[in-house]
């Protein structure tokens, strides 16, 4: 490296302009919101005319009205019980589907596991807008009930969202699976072990990392869930704007000009969101270290 | 042996079955008129997809394929720029020792745990300030910094640039920017490909960002424009069927990309964290 003195500048340069576009895309957002969470409009005089609304000092008032709305609270339950429908439905899906796949001489096996990996190429909105025609009685093949999208709208709503993402988890319990060394089986095969023994009780067990680790993905992903129901809105009228805690935020940032309550909002959201990630990243840390040991 | 083999493979068929039926409703509803769609039984073909697709061409001059130019710009354009940025930078901060390098990686890294959905309303609020709400821009710019992609990068320019063969071009007296652009990229291009891709799918399948920022129906990308036209379905339902036609022409090119970039679709790679 002893070369010409401006190379010492180099790696700077190179590294300038994702450290700017980061900066200025990520972390000035995030203390933007930070100061907006912090702040609300006061109103003065009849609140007309330009510089009637300032901005003022609120500490955690704002926070404390945001917690305090009860359509947060409903919001933050619906996005519970989806979680709880959609979480174990897909994750066992993908180890049962993952576990078939990786059966010695399984036919088709090859066709099914593109087909099921297929629906991760579908965008979000075309996923929602396929399975909303498909929930209307007049249009369906599918012997769907009449108020599916009524009080069944959970189910609607998770639905999508473990069409679109049971395939990607299953693939990745399926690398996992291969990259187990195959005479880890031959014991078990020895001892007379059936196929379906070794799944349960050799295989699970292995992939352990790899399920933990789409659980906390499918978590994160639960707890952004926006566009399914945006996209299903204009076809039931059960859908409130609030429906989920990251609608409301949507609905109070630009529906009732409420930045500061939006701010708020996303800050807990974030910090949630964050509380998963980093449980996740204990898990790997953990989970890496028991893995050199062996 | 065999009697359980035929179990999976049944149950295996189920599965795919359920993840093909949308996309073999989509097929065959486009291929319906408007009055055919809610009379005719379901799996029967129509004999109208190209009256179909000529009337969505029709709708509002052309915006559909607006819309398509659109998603082109910012997904592939996005995805370009953010591998090219994540070269760059994995790159410098696998191959340079230098003051801070620990620093500017981990708080890049750190970024991944920053759910870019909250951060959407303030990016939005930002860039308003800057007159750049409602503009190509505004969708484009924060799509282009991938932590994850920078990550990658840095994995694999580790494992795939020797040190000894940026040595041999710096003793040739090459530049160290046309060391990059000529002796490490070309090394780094598969990797690369798979963070286009990740990247591709990721600014693809966001829709709050283009949502929130644009106002003007001809910047929309196609997921936008496709949910403000089913919203207009309401009172036209002769928009249903142009809608269920648009469902199909975007996910075909996306399907396509898909199946023939399979090998890139290097999913082990983001186990390869979990194995620690």
């Amino acid at each position: 490296m002893a070369g010409r003195p401006g190379r010492r500048a180099v790696p700077y340069v190179f590294l300038a302009p994702a450290v700017v576009l980061f900066t200025l895309t990520v972390l000035v957002p995030i203390g933007y919101t930070v100061y907006l969470s912090l702040h609300r409009s006061q109103v003065s005089g009849l609140g007309l005319g330009r510089g009637a609304r300032t901005e003022v000092f609120a500490g955690l008032s704002t926070y404390r009205e945001a917690l305090a709305d009860p359509e947060f609270w409903r919001g933050a339950l619906r996005v519970l019980g989806y979680g709880a429908l959609l979480v174990p439905t897909m994750i066992g899906l993908a180890l049962l589907f993952a576990l078939l796949l990786d059966r010695p001489r399984v036919r088709l096996a090859r066709f099914s596991r593109l087909s099921i990996f297929l629906p991760y190429a579908v965008p979000g909105v075309v996923a929602s807008l396929l399975w909303g025609f498909l929930y209307l009685p007049s249009l369906t093949p599918l012997p769907v009930p009449d108020d599916l999208l009524g009080p069944g709208l959970l189910f609607a709503v998770a639905n999508i969202g473990l069409w679109g993402g049971v395939g990607f988890n299953m693939v990745v319990i399926l690398t996992a699976l291969r990259a187990v060394p195959a005479d880890v089986y031959e014991s078990a095969r020895l001892d007379g072990a059936s196929e379906w023994q070794i799944a349960v009780w050799v295989k699970t067990p292995l992939v352990m990392p790899a399920l933990v680790m789409t659980s906390i993905f499918t978590v994160i992903a639960t707890l952004q869930v926006y566009t399914e129901p945006t996209t299903l809105r204009p076809l039931t009228n059960s859908l409130p704007s609030t429906w989920t805690p990251l609608m409301k935020i949507y609905s109070d940032a630009f529906e009732r000009g409420d930045i500061y309550s939006a701010a708020a909002g996303s800050i807990v959201l974030a910090v949630v969101m964050l509380t998963c990630s980093l449980a996740f990243l204990r898990v790997i840390a953990r989970r890496g270290f028991t893995g050199e040991q062996r | 042996m065999t009697r359980p083999s035929r179990l999976a493979a049944v149950v295996l068929l189920i599965g795919a079955a359920y993840c093909l039926l949308p996309v073999a409703w989509v097929v065959i509803a486009a291929t319906k008129g408007s009055s055919e769609l809610f009379s005719t039984s379901t799996f029967v073909p129509g004999g109208a997809l190209f009256d179909n697709i000529g009337r969505l061409t029709g709708y509002r001059d052309g915006l559909f394929w607006r819309w398509a130019a659109n998603t082109a710009l910012y997904a592939g354009g996005g995805a370009v720029l953010s591998a090219a940025l994540s070269g760059l930078t994995g790159y410098t901060l696998a191959k340079y020792t230098f003051p801070g390098r620990g620093v500017v990686f981990t708080v890049l890294l750190a970024g991944i745990l920053v759910p870019g959905v909250v951060l959407a309303v303030p990016q939005y609020l930002l860039l308003a300030k800057l007159g750049l709400a409602d503009t190509y821009l505004s969708v484009l710019l924060p799509s282009i910094v991938s932590p994850f992609g920078i990550y990658l990068a840095r994995v694999y320019s580790a494992a795939a640039v020797p040190d000894s063969v940026i040595e041999v071009a710096r003793t040739d007296g090459a530049g160290e920017l046309r060391i990059f652009l000529a002796v490490a990229l070309p090394m780094m291009l598969p990797g690369l490909v798979t963070v286009f891709l990740f990247q591709f799918v990721a600014i693809w399948n966001n829709f709050l960002l283009p949502y929130i920022m644009l106002g003007d129906d001809r910047k929309f990308p196609l997921t936008v424009g496709l949910v403000t036209m089913l919203k207009q379905g309401n009172a036209q339902p002769a928009l249903y069927n142009l809608v269920i036609t648009g469902a199909l022409l975007s996910v075909l090119p996306l399907v396509a990309l898909f199946l023939t970039l399979q090998r890139y679709w290097r999913i082990d790679l983001m186990t390869g964290a979990v194995k620690g």
